[in-house]
């Protein structure tokens, strides 16, 4: 094996830094899932009956469905009776009501994941809601962005003090019954992020949930429900790890969002779940169902995800496009190294008049890693002078690893317009001698190539989060031109 | 001590032998000439100077600065001031020029002890380098090699070794796809960065590149061996008598592509 390959499988091999678990007693429920635990979950969270019954109504529809296999993915058959739940921190009193309150040890957690909640340590521009296991432990500048309108909190204070708009929409962008992951999700779903962005509001920081799994055997079914109301703005950012554990957890969440007339939300994630080890043991299935409603006139909603982890991801982030002149944007970086698997895209669905869809994926593989775009775009009858421009690389790196693209058109309008353009590209030998022949180290070329690679979907996101993405491509770009 | 010596060189891709003994001497401020016909093996002689590792050194010796230069990795070889001008410059997608010449110069830079240039001086050096080879300021900006001209990119490289100022050049058939305009700007470039300090292997199949980059020594390349050496009128008699006129067997001028 020569040396730049040597590099490429090093970069590709890089340690899971995240990989800790925080010794903190839980309260957990019993494995399993019946409509007892379904009550209980709710009892737990003193929800009011109205909610239990969508949960129950969730759970019913639940048992009729079968687990999907058109996803590009392999994996053994999931026991739902053998996963926990409901785990959380347990806590002195029903919950911390300031971060004073929060439990040391899970400060420490977050400080050790790069993410501080001590008010004073604050990344200036950026609020945090923190999710550990199955409940919110804090957030941070709630009463700065309280006095604005905005709403952000846990999902359960949500529910208990502002019902009627959870009630309003939840469920309203991806229902009950929308697929077998999202209904499980809406039975036992236990915490999870809520937004309001009231008219006229544009939010002064970058919202952000920080999801980190650590009890063992739990699942983690989060919801997060952001609605920008009419001439709102709004970026959320969203981060994720979990340790490193032999057995394979799941993580099915929601996350439906809501722009009415001239708003706009731009939602980032960066997926660092863990992957599993490098003989694919272990690591976490990402099934998610992320979905925004574009209801209002010239409203505008932008999915970014840099997906790096987890041992096998589902999820396709999409947009419904139902007020005329609305936009939809994905841009995607997926990397699957290893033994990972990802089947991700989006889907676009034009409805309203002179709607417009953006789609750039990126998907690199390295090691065995199966990496597979999928994505749709529909144009219905009513969508007159829609347009959509998809455009989907694939890069490998190494020769065991492969790229699959299924790309669907759906145009029921003359007047729209579509572009699809694709591109499969191997790192070469050619372009690390090139850099070396400048005096450039193979392992400096392989990340200035897999950056270029990623650049326009890196552009896309916030600065926080681009500096953390870089990072998680093992990578320093600093001082880059252009 | 000579800049560059080789001794003996011989270098095979798989199981052909491609370099069968090559020998050369080259001082500081030379400008050598390696002709030869197609599958001679000049190219091969460029790209292992450079540290191509697609080619394996079975015998011989390579001394730079008195130093084992096949024991070096290609990029301790180009920080040492050895520039190769790809006959077929590398497209990165993504990568600006400017950045990718930034992260090049200031390796090289630090290698040998000098502080790493800033944006701003980094962009006065650039900007003076680039009124030489007549470029355009948005092929900077633009990402390496992509979507650049044949032309294009030849000019890039040129520029590239303008802003690396290397002690030792090799020009990998920097004439080829070039029409006449195009070559007398990336000659005029080349001449420009001529000196005292700055040796150069100008690799080429045909003497008209040679009308503008005037060589000291031409060398003559076939089957892997330097077959005949001489000053610049080694080049003009190639050029009125072919190879053949030299007993060597060209197979472009057998199919009449000349």
């Amino acid at each position: 094996m020569n040396d730049s390959t040597q590099t490429i499988e090093t970069f590709a091999n890089q340690e899971y830094k995240w990989g800790f678990v925080t010794d903190i007693e839980a309260d957990a429920i019993p494995r399993g899932l019946n409509e007892d635990v379904i009550r209980l979950i709710s009892a737990k969270k003193h929800e009011p009956e109205w909610l239990l019954e969508w949960r129950l109504k969730a759970y019913r529809h639940w048992l009729t469905l079968k687990e999907p296999t058109w996803a590009n993915v392999h994996y053994p058959p999931i026991d739902y009776q053998d996963i926990i739940y409901y785990s959380s921190p347990k806590a002195k009193k029903d919950g911390p009501k300031s971060l004073e309150e929060v439990d040391p040890e899970l400060l420490k957690t977050y400080a050790k994941l790069g993410i501080p909640l001590k008010e004073q340590e604050l990344l200036a521009g950026v609020a945090v809601d923190a999710v550990f296991d199955s409940v919110s432990v804090a957030t941070t500048f709630k009463a700065k962005l309280n006095a604005m309108g905005i709403i952000f909190g846990s999902f359960s204070e949500a529910v208990q003090e502002h019902p009627d708009l959870v009630r309003q929409y939840l469920g309203s962008v991806v229902p009950t019954s929308d697929n077998f992951f999202a209904a499980l999700n809406s039975a036992v779903f236990s915490d999870g992020s809520f937004c309001y962005v009231p008219k006229g509001v544009r939010c002064p920081m970058e919202l952000s949930t920080y999801f980190r799994i650590n009890a063992k055997d739990t699942g983690q079914f989060e919801r997060t429900l952001i609605v920008a109301d009419e001439g709102a703005y709004v970026s959320y950012l969203e981060g994720c790890t979990a340790p490193m554990r032999d057995t394979n957890q799941l993580h099915a969440a929601v996350v439906e969002l809501v722009a009415l007339d001239n708003a706009q939300i731009k939602y980032s994630t960066v997926q660092n779940w863990y992957p599993g080890d490098k003989e694919g043991k272990g690591g976490i299935y990402n099934f998610v169902t992320k979905r925004g409603a574009c209801r209002g006139v010239n409203s505008k909603i932008s999915w970014t995800q840099v997906e790096t982890g987890s041992a096998i991801t589902w999820k396709y982030p999409s947009c419904l496009l139902i007020g005329d002149n609305s936009v939809g944007e994905f841009y995607s970086v997926a990397l699957t190294n290893n033994w990972q698997q990802a089947d991700t895209g989006t889907k676009m669905i034009h409805i309203g008049k002179n709607t417009t869809s953006t789609i750039v994926s990126k998907g690199i593989s390295a090691g065995h890693g199966q990496n597979t775009y999928r994505g749709g775009v529909k144009i219905l009858k009513s969508a007159a002078g829609a347009r959509n421009y998809s455009q989907c690389d694939s890069m490998l790196l190494g020769d065991k690893c492969g790229a699959h693209t299924f790309p669907y058109l759906e145009v029921k309008n003359t007047s729209s317009q579509v572009e699809h353009e694709a591109s499969t590209s191997k790192i070469g030998e050619d372009q690390i001698f090139y850099c070396r022949q400048r005096g450039i180290s193979t392992e400096d070329a392989v990340s200035m190539i897999v950056h270029g690679f990623c650049k326009e979907v890196f552009r896309e996101l916030p600065m926080e989060f681009a500096v953390e993405a870089q990072k998680l491509l093992g990578v320093s770009l600093e001082g880059s031109v252009g | 001590m000579a800049l560059l010596e080789i001794k003996d060189l011989h270098a095979t891709v798989g199981e052909r032998e491609i370099l069968q003994g090559i020998s050369l001497t080259v001082e500081a401020g030379e400008v050598h000439a390696i002709m030869g016909p197609n599958g001679s093996g000049k190219s091969t002689l460029a790209q292992v100077l450079a540290g191509r590792e697609l080619y394996a050194v079975t015998g011989g010796q390579v001394l730079y600065q008195g130093q084992d230069l096949l024991a070096m990795p290609p990029e301790d070889r180009a920080r040492a001031g050895i520039f190769l001008a790809f006959q077929y410059p590398v497209e990165i997608p993504g990568v600006s020029n400017m950045y990718f010449l930034k992260a090049a110069l200031n390796a090289i830079r630090k290698q040998q002890g000098t502080d790493e240039l800033d944006a701003f001086d980094f962009l006065n050096l650039v900007r003076e380098k680039m009124t030489l080879l007549d470029m355009d300021q948005a092929l900077l900006n633009r990402p390496v090699n992509t979507g650049f001209s044949g032309g294009e990119k030849k000019r890039n490289e040129i520029f590239q070794m303008a802003v690396l100022e290397p002690k030792l050049a090799i020009l990998d058939e920097t004439d080829s796809g070039l029409d006449i305009d195009a070559l007398k700007l990336v000659a005029h470039g080349v001449n420009a960065l001529r000196g005292a300090e700055r040796s150069m292997i100008v690799v080429t199949h045909y003497q008209r590149l040679l009308n503008y980059i005037v060589p000291d020594y031409v060398h003559v390349l076939a089957e892997g061996r330097i077959v005949k050496s001489g000053g610049k009128e080694l080049a003009l008699q190639l050029e009125e008598s072919g190879y053949a006129g030299l007993g060597i067997a060209d197979e472009e001028e057998a199919v009449g592509k000349v």
